[in-house]
């Protein structure tokens, strides 16, 4: 059986520090947006932490959701782009083809979530982050739309290492720049279709949620719910 | 009509032969908007859309709205002319030919809009299902593959609908013509004569293309309110858009038609022929569309607010009572409130005036809901954290204004080149004879008496 990555995010875990938010702009060439752009609404990052507020002052509790692609089974950006930039691939990611993009944007309104990017102007780095470059990393033109990918590069070096050694890939060999910064330790990254992983394990979790669940998307990351975590059994 | 052949041959071709300064200083005005809405747009692609207002989340608005706007404004034509035709109205010889004109117009416009949108336009040709020594071939699940078919079909279908019944026409003034007019017109007319075979076969292509072109017209607006419904997106995804947007385009079409015959009556002195008698039928379809596009705005908003769906609620409100109910209820002022009773009443639709009084409102109310179907829907998408909203910018201002300049610059041009009122048919319903009269005639192109 092929892979199918997942990823689980314990809410009770996430301090909403935003690690994950500036590893994935180094890992993934990012552009900056700048002042005014962002004022506009043109900033990008592919996983943001959202903040949502519950009670009333002072009595409040801030609860953080870091959202990024949910790499949804069934996604509603995929059928919808006409030129097949937006795919899924075997391994059940929602790939894109950066250079088969057009730009129409119709993805980006078929994505429920609001997770995907689009390249308003070409992309600038303010000095020095143009000495960082991740060289694994394609830099997106002017036009297109770009999203979290898990970060495909890491998962295919890690799976041609693993092919060259002639061994099976290890669960956590390897991360996503997101999960890896993440200092609380809130994300899990691994194959869903391994029964024995991390991953696979905590996503059978009776906290587990999935977001916006009656769009029926199916997303590949589950959250764990913050509230009743004393009713779960420790995974 | 108590015309001889001759003084409709001279009314109607008057224009082709004489324009007077207005005409140029007009065409020159026009032309200017459409230059500044290319350079706008020149401006964008250098730069990238970023000059445009559009934003995360919402990454559709003017172009698409003028989009959806001008493939409505197309079924003027096609559909109308087309329906009189199968029904056989005699009052639908002296209109059918602007309204065609109309629909060929619009949707060149229209179709430059998906271009303008693109964030790539010059990769535009990957939507062309070529084959290529990659293998590649564009999606055929996306609704926009579907669009760039049904618009290319409507486009080729409406030209031919509008070009067959023109060559007795182009004959005729190649006939009366001397010098370069006599060649240009000869090529155009393909070897006209006017034989009993050729009025035969021109009876059967316009009989064929008009009952082919009616399924293809309210196709292409279905599918274009599919662009939006198949989108799991709040207040898209709704079965009543096909219907809804069909309806909406024939009725702004409608009104589209009212006042460019307005305008050419006045213009092109065409009192006689353009008679209070038409303007009060098209004001009783109006009226009908009128009512229906109420009952469809009704009926869509009482299912969404009895449904209750939390993903939709935001959106309703914000058209209802929040920041986009200026809009949406100026629309309805438009759209329903100001036409249906001037309509309703038979004094005033007599009368032309009153009759371009009830369109104009439309087509800046349907402008509007085409606005207001994408925009807010784009803006309170499911998440709080993520609404936005839109602003336009200059861009989008200037080469929207460009795009009605060039409306109004290609029928401008149009009626100093053809004849706005097909004269062959015109003076067909003036004898109450039919094609077995026109080809009992011999050869050459002689015209047919009566008056
Ligand atoms: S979250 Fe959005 S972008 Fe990611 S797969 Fe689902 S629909 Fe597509």
């Amino acid at each position: 059986m092929g892979h199918r990555w997942g990823m689980v995010i314990d809410e009770d875990r996430c301090t909403g520090c935003e690690a994950c938010v500036a590893a994935c702009h180094a890992e993934n060439n990012i552009a900056i947006a700048g002042d005014d752009q962002a004022g506009r609404g043109r900033a990008k990052h592919w996983i943001r932490v959202e903040r949502y507020y519950e009670g009333d002052f002072p009595d409040i509790k801030v609860k953080y959701r870091p959202v990024l692609c949910q790499q949804c089974s069934d996604a509603p950006c995929e059928p919808v782009c006409p030129t097949y930039a937006s795919y899924q691939n075997d391994e059940g990611l929602n790939a894109q083809v950066y250079n088969r993009c057009i730009g129409t944007r119709y993805c980006a309104n078929a994505c429920p979530y609001t997770v995907r990017f689009f390249n308003f102007y070409n992309p600038v780095w303010d000095k020095p982050l143009d000495l960082q470059f991740n060289p694994d990393v394609s830099l997106r033109s002017v036009g297109i739309m770009e999203k979290c990918t898990f970060c495909i590069q890491r998962i295919k070096t890690a799976e041609i290492n693993a092919k060259a050694e002639k061994r099976p890939l290890k669960d956590g060999e390897f991360n996503p720049a997101c999960v890896q910064s993440c200092p609380a330790g809130a994300m899990v990254f691994g194959d869903l279709n391994d029964p024995e992983s991390r991953v696979s394990r905590l996503s059978k979790s009776n906290r587990g949620t999935t977001f916006l669940e009656e769009l029926g998307t199916h997303p590949k990351v589950v959250y764990l719910k913050r509230d009743s975590w004393h009713n779960e059994q420790n995974a | 009509m108590n015309k001889t052949p001759e003084q409709i041959n001279q009314d109607l071709l008057r224009p082709i032969y004489h324009a007077s300064w207005r005409f140029y200083a007009t065409a020159a005005v026009l032309a200017g908007f459409v230059v500044a809405a290319f350079f706008a747009w020149g401006y964008q692609m250098y730069y990238g859309l970023g000059v445009s207002g559009l934003n995360r989340p919402v990454f559709w608005a003017f172009y698409i709205t003028n989009f959806v706007f001008w493939i409505g404004i197309s079924h003027a034509g096609t559909l109308i002319s087309a329906i009189l035709r199968v029904c056989n109205a005699g009052w639908r010889r002296p209109v059918t030919r602007c309204a065609e004109a109309i629909t060929v117009f619009s949707l060149s416009i229209a179709g430059f809009f998906p271009l303008i949108h693109l964030g790539r336009p010059w990769l535009f040709f990957w939507l062309i299902p070529y084959p290529s020594e990659r293998g590649i071939w564009p999606q055929f699940r996306s609704p926009l593959l579907w669009d760039f078919f049904a618009i290319n079909t409507y486009l080729i279908g409406s030209v031919t609908f509008l070009l067959l019944p023109t060559f007795p026409d182009f004959a005729l003034i190649r006939d009366r013509a001397s010098g370069w007019r006599k060649k240009v017109y000869g090529i155009v007319s393909l070897g006209w004569r006017g034989t009993p075979k050729q009025w035969h076969r021109l009876e059967m292509a316009m009989r064929i293309m008009a009952v082919a072109i009616i399924p293809v017209a309210v196709s292409v607006h279905t599918i274009v309110s599919w662009d939006f419904a198949m989108a799991p997106v709040p207040g898209w995804h709704s079965t009543i858009f096909g219907p809804y947007f069909v309806a909406g385009a024939i009725f702004s079409g409608i009104a589209a038609l009212i006042v460019a015959m307005a305008l050419l009556r006045k213009l092109l002195h065409l009192e006689e022929y353009l008679k209070p008698i038409h303007f009060d039928n098209l004001g009783k379809l109006l009226l009908v569309m009128s009512l229906l596009w109420f009952y469809f705005v009704f009926a869509e908003r009482l299912t969404t607010w009895y449904g209750n769906f939390s993903g939709e609620m935001p959106v309703f409100w914000a058209t209802q009572v929040g920041r986009f109910s200026p809009l949406f209820w100026t629309m309805v002022f438009c759209n329903f409130i100001i036409p249906a009773p001037i309509l309703a009443i038979k004094k005033l639709r007599n009368r032309v005036g009153w009759t371009v009084v009830a369109s104009i409102p439309i087509i800046v109310g349907m402008w509007l809901e085409r606005f207001l179907i994408i925009v807010p829907s784009l803006s309170y998408k499911y998440l709080p954290y993520s609404f936005g909203t839109y602003r336009p910018t200059w861009v989008e201002i200037v080469i929207t204004v460009g795009t009605f300049a060039g409306m109004g610059l290609l029928y401008l041009i149009f009626s100093r080149v053809f004849p706005i009122i097909s004269i062959w048919e015109l003076k067909l319903g003036a004898t109450k004879s039919e094609v077995a009269e026109l080809a009992a005639q011999k050869a050459p192109a002689k015209q047919p008496q009566g008056g």
